[in-house]
């Protein structure tokens, strides 16, 4: 099926199964419960899930495959994002135009930064690429204010052109970005019983530009240019004896994930149409290296994975405060309840940090090959299907 | 493709979506109310957002037990706070509108985007009607964006940049903080009163929004009061070390330096120029001075004894006589053991002009409440009669002229007020140069 082979072509039918209906899936705990902290399946979350899980794809492909650590990552989603807010001030509120100045702003970047950055290796290059991201934020957090909008953010406002949309809707207001007339941020709820699921049209928006997004990620990685780019990871010296010069591979893959980035960029400013600096700080590049290893280095779906483990906690447990804690063990005596609460109170909240750190910690030592390998570890263990079946979902690690 | 289980699973989903979708029309969850997250059960929901992490967590702490203070005396524990001394008395101490008050707390950690993110889980999953806080001018800029677009109110906390409600205003969002104007138009009389008005002052301005609003306008009041302006310069947000920019003000002629920086910043500057000697230092014949045009009682702890004598502004001081400030000092004491912060007064205020607003116009719609809040002159609630203009919704209030207190009693008494700056001083047209560029909008009530 396009091109792929039947293993490929499962965990591309699993994985869109499982976007279309994530928000059932998200969703498991009925409205009011005290388990309803735990949902997951609103817009604004599910958004976020595929469009950090599109830059992870693309991360993927320069580390997962070239194990070239780019350290700056996060300077593509951010002028991905300038360059698609500019567009709706510009242009119109439709965020195709957006989003395709959006990856090709961040390509022609990732094309500059690149071409210097990947003269060196290992360390060098991590470093290099952190240097030109922290001068990238830099720039958009003071001396690039006119374009960047500074510390606030680039905002849209009522007087901006849109010389292809309205300035202003009728009502006054600021209109908000959308497909040829279908708004982002239109949803329709089901109810069923207690339960309510949101289907925001955003949201399946940045799905299926995630889905393709994931498909051009499986024919790059099953591509002979993967494979060249699988041989500088694991031999980059023997592949220069041998007559190759890899700096052109390297350069395609750091500006192929460049795009990547650039592409979630442009999706988050058409959710929500606003960039700000902090964007490009390096914890935001940090992040996706996390994300990554978090979900396994150099697997397909592992990435997706990684980033919809990290937004969870983000979003979900920072949520957490010390008056749900005390409902939730109510149950118990005083004197125990505060001392349960005080237990697990520095682990919630603004706390989520170290849980995301405890988990990164046992994943990296328990898991070296990241949630896809507890995945497969699971299917070992219930092995009464086929155990292949499972294991040729996911991709080994290139190594 | 393997055939079986996917198909099976399939066919029962597909089976799953065709049945929800035959059901869809009655089960639609109906809008007539009109705006977005319309409370329906006996309780409402309102958002708290507020940095728990990053450089203003502690005022963030403080917002968030003012808060907490504000949501007790709404719901009729406690004992009543401000609620009392506020001249409108259409808060019963019963929820608002009967509705028992509830909130969800959210981590802004000082950055619009995860700011934005927390507000919109709060509005998307919780259902929060209102969405208040921030303790940064570019969070509450991007908050309040957020809000005019979903249709929700935006309360904004600590944000002093002119921009809130100048360039970036909006008409789902309200601010009782002061500004940096104010600021400048407070301090400019009482700085020439003391140093008289031939000063050349040098400022050392964060480099972001709110440091340039704050030194265009101290430099635009100061230099209306007859001081020249011999230097500026833009530090970087997160600088710790000031030595380096403290060494050309040595080498200028310079006899007042101005620092348009906050928090930690603050607190970093201030003491790099008193170690280099500022203070002691004999200029043109006059004594150097160190002006901070934002003060608050958090900021002059952490600089210790070096605020001494230096002059500032705040928006409110515990230490105030008036009968609102004094119910509050008390009530936010007895629950908590120490006097509350600026950042935690104005977001209490905050919370009653919404609670109140919202019972006088007997309705949540944001618009409705716009229309309360809009022009609205209240008094009572510790900075004397104010008034919430309509045409950008700034609070018009007295601003207070304080300064480092030489002999402090306890480690909250830091700082003196040394004048109330009337509010017909601070007033300004709503299409000042300082504020222009921008436009209200009209209201939005969301879905």
């Amino acid at each position: 099926m396009f091109g792929l082979d039947k293993k490929d072509a499962s965990l591309l039918l699993i994985v869109a199964v499982l976007v279309a209906f994530a928000p059932f899936l998200l969703n498991p705990f009925p409205e009011g419960s005290a388990m309803a902290q735990f949902n997951a399946g609103y817009p604004d979350l599910m958004q976020r899930f595929v469009i950090f899980g599109i830059f992870a794809i693309g991360f993927n492909i320069l580390f997962g495959l070239t194990g070239y650590l780019s350290f700056g990552h996060a300077a593509f989603l951010g002028v991905g994002s300038y360059a698609a807010v500019w567009m709706f001030k510009l242009l119109s509120m439709n965020v195709l135009p957006a989003i395709i100045l959006a990856v090709i702003t961040a390509g022609i970047f990732a094309l500059i930064i690149g071409y210097v950055s990947l003269r060196r290796s290992g360390i060098y290059f991590s470093i290099l690429t952190l240097a030109f991201a922290q001068m990238s934020f830099a720039l958009a957090y003071s001396v690039l204010t006119p374009i960047t909008g500074g510390e606030t953010g680039l905002q849209l406002a009522l007087d901006d052109p849109r010389i292809f949309g309205s300035s202003t809707t009728a009502e006054g207001n600021i209109p908000v970005p959308g497909f040829f007339g279908l708004e982002m941020r239109d949803s329709t709820e089901l109810v069923l019983g207690n339960w309510v699921f949101t289907f925001n049209v955003g949201y399946y928006f940045a799905a299926i530009i995630m889905l393709a997004a994931f498909y051009l990620s499986i024919r790059i990685f099953r591509s002979p240019f993967g494979m060249m780019l699988r041989a500088i990871k694991s031999n980059q010296q023997r592949l220069n004896y041998t007559g190759l010069n890899p700096r052109p591979y390297t350069l395609a893959a750091f500006v192929i994930s460049g795009m990547y980035a650039g592409l979630a960029g442009g999706l988050m400013a058409s959710m929500d149409p606003l960039a700000g600096a902090e964007r490009m700080f390096w914890t935001a590049s940090g992040e996706v290296v996390l994300m990554t290893i978090l979900g396994g280095v150099g697997t397909l779906i592992g990435p997706v994975l990684g980033a919809g483990l990290i937004k969870y906690m983000e979003n979900i447990i920072s949520k957490i405060n010390a008056d749900i804690l005390h409902t939730w063990f109510a149950f118990l005596p005083d004197g125990l309840e505060d001392l349960v609460v005080t237990m697990i109170y520095p682990f919630i909240g603004k706390g989520w940090h170290l849980t995301l750190g405890i988990v990164f910690m046992l994943v990296v030592i328990f898991l070296p090959g990241g949630l896809v390998q507890g995945g497969q570890k699971l299917a070992g263990l219930f092995g009464r299907k086929k155990a292949s079946q499972p294991k040729n979902a996911t991709t080994e690690p290139a190594e | 493709m393997s055939k079986g289980n996917l198909t099976r699973r399939g066919v029962l989903k597909t089976g799953a979506v065709a049945g929800a979708g035959l059901v869809l029309p009655t089960y639609l969850r109906a809008q007539e109310s009109g705006f977005t997250n319309a409370p329906t059960g006996s309780t409402v929901t309102l958002g708290f957002n507020v940095p728990q992490s990053g450089p203003y967590a502690d005022e963030g702490a403080d917002q968030l037990r003012a808060y907490e203070l504000a949501v007790e005396h709404l719901n009729g524990e406690g004992d009543g706070g401000m609620m009392n001394t506020f001249s409108s008395k259409a808060l019963q101490g019963n929820g608002i509108l009967g509705k028992k008050v509830e909130y969800v707390t959210g981590d802004t950690q000082t950055k619009s985007d995860a700011a934005r993110a927390s507000a919109k889980s709060m509005i998307e999953k919780d259902g929060a009607i209102m969405i208040t806080g921030g303790s940064s001018s570019g969070v509450a800029v991007a908050v309040q964006a957020l809000c005019q677009e979903a249709g929700v109110i935006f309360m904004a906390g600590l944000t002093h940049s002119n921009d809130t409600t100048g360039k970036d205003k909006r008409a789902n969002g309200f601010r009782h903080f002061f500004n940096s104007y104010m600021s400048g138009a407070a301090l400019a009389p009482v700085l020439a009163a003391n140093y008289g008005t031939d000063r050349k002052a040098y400022h050392l301005t964060a480099d972001y929004n709110w440091g340039y609003t704050t030194e265009e306008a101290v430099r635009t009041s100061t230099e209306a009061m007859g001081w020249e302006t011999v230097g500026t310069v833009l530090t970087p947000l997160t600088q710790t070390d000031f030595s380096s920019y403290i060494t050309p003000v040595l080498q200028s002629d310079a006899d007042v330096l101005v620092l348009n920086h906050y928090g930690g910043n603050m607190v970093n500057s201030l003491t790099n120029a008193v170690q280099f000697g500022l203070r002691d230092r004999v200029v043109n014949g006059k004594n150097f001075e160190i002006v901070v045009p934002l003060y608050s009682r958090l900021m002059a702890k952490g600089a210790g004894a070096n605020v001494k004598g230096i002059f500032g502004s705040t928006n409110w001081h515990w230490s105030l006589q008036d009968d609102g400030s004094k119910a509050f000092v008390q009530s936010f004491g007895t629950k908590y053991g120490f006097p509350p912060s600026q950042a935690a007064h104005t977001v209490y205020c905050q919370m009653m002009l919404y609670a109140d607003a919202v019972e006088r116009a007997g309705s949540f719609a944001p618009c409705a409440v716009a229309e309360a809040l809009e022009g609205f002159e209240f008094d009572g609630l510790g900075n004397g009669p104010t008034l919430y203009r309509a045409e950008d919704h700034q609070c018009f209030k007295d601003v207070l002229v304080v300064r480092g207190k030489e002999n402090p009693t306890s480690e909250f008494d830091l700082l003196e007020v040394v004048e109330v700056t009337p509010v017909d001083q601070v007033t300004y047209a709503p299409d000042h140069p300082q504020f222009a560029g921008g436009a209200l909008g009209t209201c939005n009530n969301g879905a």
